[in-house]
């Protein structure tokens, strides 16, 4: 009886200062101090394929409209308005309108225009005289013909066929909106938004500063005066940095689990969350040269595979199993675990091994005759352990492989010449939604898409779920062909890593995506208690 | 004197032309280039792109064009643009040079204080137990790794006072600049001292045992006048090049520290410039190391003159 009792006073109570924690009225002022883990190529969103960008320069942009930055799990259904203050779909799906914002300026005090949002997307599809000097995403925007204006405050995007996720790109952190009246090339060095905070200064090495946008669009925001991004690409160096006070908050998911429990140890009031970032470990496999043209070879890598041993070994448990899509419950898009399981490779490790050793001895090859390889991988630490685990779990099968780590400079040029057998490989994804990662990563001649892999019953498949408008329908189609790249060993994924984030408790408002590491860094709620 | 100061300056121009050449043609012969680091860091391939960035930045030219036109604006200062930050590169360079300059001032200042006169003492008092504590503390010096001591520090301060000497902006004032960067100076110190501490006491050996040391102490000059006066100028020949070479040395060496304190000095900059293939910073910055070292050295050779007639007089 009492321990009941103290159970309900002790729920009560943590019930009373949980909402007293969310009834704390928002505070304005002060600098949020950040740690940045490298110098960004440059802040300019859409030239660049790295949340080292999104993190510090998301909250120098808005987009049209973007997911709901306090519901982890980005969807369709999260999606809330920004730039656009709502939008319509025609009847056959083909033309999105959206009604725009009046009255919002860029930081240089000239006002957004529907005229913007057509110059953003005629310099993405390559279809303005100015370029970009890299244009990493033009393969979203394929299904858009065009992009029309009606008016200063209203814009249409005019589709080649329905794509209802279209929205969801939209609404991910690549894609905010430019002012037409700068240059790509300033856009680089000195960024020009709409965003609740305005560009300061970005030096190599040493910081980013951004301060509060006081013509901010919307009104009371942010509650920040700024945000001061200081470079330290010392991990250890960051860590003690965090834990001394000289930053509020690390890097956005750059903690490993180790690292999370020593911040702990250290600093017990941080606040920690670790979670997917929907970045997949995976192999990329020379399907067009000896030895692995052969389909049989290619099955017995796929057997010999234990993902359970890479995430235990690799990240101490905090990882997940999966295709290509992010598994759930993060992903929304995962297959279920059921299903999983009867994928060669993802079953009984030691029943798979046992068949992949058969086809390898039908193939010519044992213990005294092993199949020599290298594997190949960029000579950074995140790409060469998984690698060295890999090289391991080969031999199982009479596969002798040697490390080959390449300097990232020649990493894509060598996959590019198809100078490799097998190379491990790490893939981001920007919004966890199939018309991003299928066609990107397996579609027919996708620059991204690099071994080459080319079905085209399946990429028949990618336009039928593509064009699909109900989740559910949408969800077998999308499980369907994830289930058949995995079996057709397109790329197989390894797993799909745990990351996390920390900051101090006056930290307020801060949520981390689960499902995406690119989406999450607007930062125009976010309020110091101090 | 003079042909003798002429020579040494035309080797000086020589010896910089080379490095010129030799800097230019191995950074071309690294794989990749900055079109490939930043597609790389786009996760794509897309060789039309690539092609247009590289025509873009003058990279397809030939590469005596590509040297000739780097010299030719060397000349006249300029030193051409970023590719990343795509400013001037003079603009990202000239910032950090006062950063390591300070760093690597105070590093060299904390060798000089504590090597030299440990290491005449360490002579001096040789094979007491004082000698032996100096010698382990100079061996300690010369084995312990830069980043292992730089983090023991770090963990050290963020332990016991709660606070870490980072560099996260720019100290305002001259106490503030002193206190942020004393500590990795004697970080970095504390290697350079050891080493002048060894040197210092061998050389000071040597010359203690010297017939001429014998004859000031028959003549009856005293301990202090003997070490001080008649040894420690003789011993300080080589210690004298090894202050020089460290000098040099930590102008672009230093790059463990500036990594583990965060100091966005020359060195790490370099490192960051080289990852990225940013050429015009790579050589230029380089060239600037190579144009302190090679004058340390000259301001060395002249110093072998006032310590030493003999050099001075061949």
């Amino acid at each position: 009886m009492t321990a009941k009792l103290t159970a309900v006073a002790a729920a009560v109570l943590a019930a009373a200062s949980l909402a007293s924690a969310q009834a704390a009225e928002p505070k304005h002022g002060g600098i949020l101090h950040i740690y940045h883990r490298e110098t960004p190529p440059s802040l300019s969103i859409h030239e660049e394929a790295t949340f080292s960008v999104n993190a510090p320069a998301m909250g120098i942009f808005s987009n049209l409209v973007i997911y709901d930055q306090h519901k982890p799990q980005n969807s369709l259904s999260t999606i809330v308005p920004e730039l656009a203050t709502s939008w319509a779909w025609d009847k056959a799906g083909t033309a999105l309108t959206f009604k725009l914002r009046e009255g919002v300026k860029w930081h240089d005090g000239k006002p957004f225009t529907a005229k913007d949002v057509k110059c953003t997307f005629d310099l993405l599809q390559g279809k303005a005289q100015d370029k970009f000097r890299k244009n990493p995403r033009k393969d979203w925007y394929a299904q858009v013909a065009d992009v029309t204006v009606n008016g200063d405050y209203e814009v249409t995007f005019h589709l080649k066929r329905p794509q209802p996720s279209l929205l969801a790109m939209l609404a991910s952190g690549y894609t905010p909106i430019y002012p037409c009246h700068v240059t790509a090339a300033q856009m680089r060095t000195h960024p020009i938004g709409t965003g609740p905070f305005k560009f300061v200064e970005m030096k190599q090495n040493e910081s980013i500063k951004l301060t509060k946008n006081p013509d901010y669009w919307k009104k009371g925001l942010p509650y920040l005066d700024g945000i001061e991004y200081t470079i330290i690409p010392n991990r250890a160096t960051a860590v003690l940095a965090f834990v001394a006070g000289k930053v509020d908050m690390t890097f956005p998911t750059e903690m490993t689990a180790a690292l999370e429990k020593d911040i702990k140890k250290q600093d017990p009031n941080a606040v920690c969350e670790i979670a997917p970032i929907n970045v997949s470990t995976n192999v990329i496999v020379n399907r067009e040269s000896p030895p692995f043209n052969n389909p049989d070879l290619r099955r017995a890598l796929s057997l010999s595979l234990d993902r359970k041993s890479f995430i235990d070994i690799i990240l101490q448990g905090q990882g997940d199993a999966g295709g290509s899509m992010l598994p759930g419950p993060e992903g929304f898009w995962g297959m279920p675990a059921d299903m999983l399981k009867t994928i060669p490779g993802y079953g009984d490790v030691n029943k798979d091994r046992e068949e992949a050793r058969a086809i390898m001895k039908k193939l010519g090859y044992g213990p005294d005759k092993p199949l020599k390889i290298k594997v190949s991988t960029r000579n950074l630490a995140t790409y060469r352990d998984p690698a060295v685990v890999l090289i391991d779990q080969l031999k199982q099968i009479y596969i002798e492989a040697e490390l080959e780590p390449v300097e990232s400079g020649a990493w894509f040029a060598k996959v590019a010449r198809k100078d490799y057998s097998l190379g491990l490989n790490l893939t981001g994804n920007g919004i966890d939604d199939p018309d991003q990662s299928f066609y990107e990563n397996y579609g027919c001649g996708s620059e991204r898409n690099y071994t080459n892999y080319c079905n085209h019953d399946l990429q028949k498949l990618f336009d039928q779920q593509s064009v699909e408008t109900d989740i559910n329908k949408r969800k077998q189609l999308v499980w369907e062909i994830d289930k058949k790249i995995q079996e057709d060993v397109a790329r197989p994924i390894l797993f799909h890593a745990r990351t996390g984030t920390c900051w101090k408790p006056f930290v307020k408002n801060m949520t981390i995506m689960t499902n995406s590491a690119y989406n999450g860094y607007r930062y125009d709620d976010v309020w110091l208690d101090k | 004197m003079g042909t003798y100061l002429i020579r040494r300056f035309f080797l000086m121009v020589l010896t910089l032309f080379g490095i010129s050449v030799l800097v230019f043609v191995m950074l071309r012969m690294v794989p990749g280039d900055i079109a490939d680091i930043l597609f790389n860091a786009a996760g794509m391939i897309d060789v039309a792109e690539k092609a247009k960035l590289e025509h873009e930045l003058g990279l397809d030219r030939p590469i005596v064009v590509q040297y000739v036109d780097w010299i030719g604006g060397l000349a006249h200062g300029d030193l051409g643009y970023s590719y990343v930050s795509e400013k001037p590169a003079i603009d990202e360079i000239l910032p950090r040079i006062p950063i390591t300059a300070k760093l690597a001032g105070l590093a060299l200042a904390f060798s000089i204080l504590f090597g030299v006169p440990l290491g005449v003492l360490s002579a001096v008092k040789q094979n007491t137990a004082l000698d032996y504590v100096l010698r382990i503390i100079s061996l300690s010096g010369l084995s312990i790794p830069a980043f292992w001591l730089g983090l023991l520090i770090l963990m050290a301060f963020v332990a016991w006072f709660g606070t870490i000497p980072i560099y996260t902006d720019q100290p305002q004032g001259f106490w503030s600049t002193v206190a942020l960067y004393s500590v990795p100076a004697a970080a970095v110190g504390f290697r350079s001292s050891a080493l002048v501490m060894r040197l210092t006491r061998s050389s000071m050996l040597e010359v203690l045992r010297q017939d001429y040391i014998r004859t000031a102490r028959a003549k009856g000059a005293s301990d202090r006048n003997v070490n001080y006066h008649h040894a420690l100028r003789n011993a300080m020949l080589p210690v004298v090049t090894v202050i020089g070479i460290e000098a040099a040395f930590l102008m672009g060496g230093l790059i463990v520290t500036e990594t583990v304190f965060n100091i966005p000095g020359v060195a790490r900059f370099l490192v960051e410039a080289i990852r990225w293939r940013d050429y015009p910073i790579v050589q230029n910055l380089v060239m600037f190391i190579a144009v302190v070292a090679v004058s340390i050295n000259f301001i060395i050779d002249l110093l072998y003159g006032v310590l030493d007639p003999r050099i001075r007089y061949a």
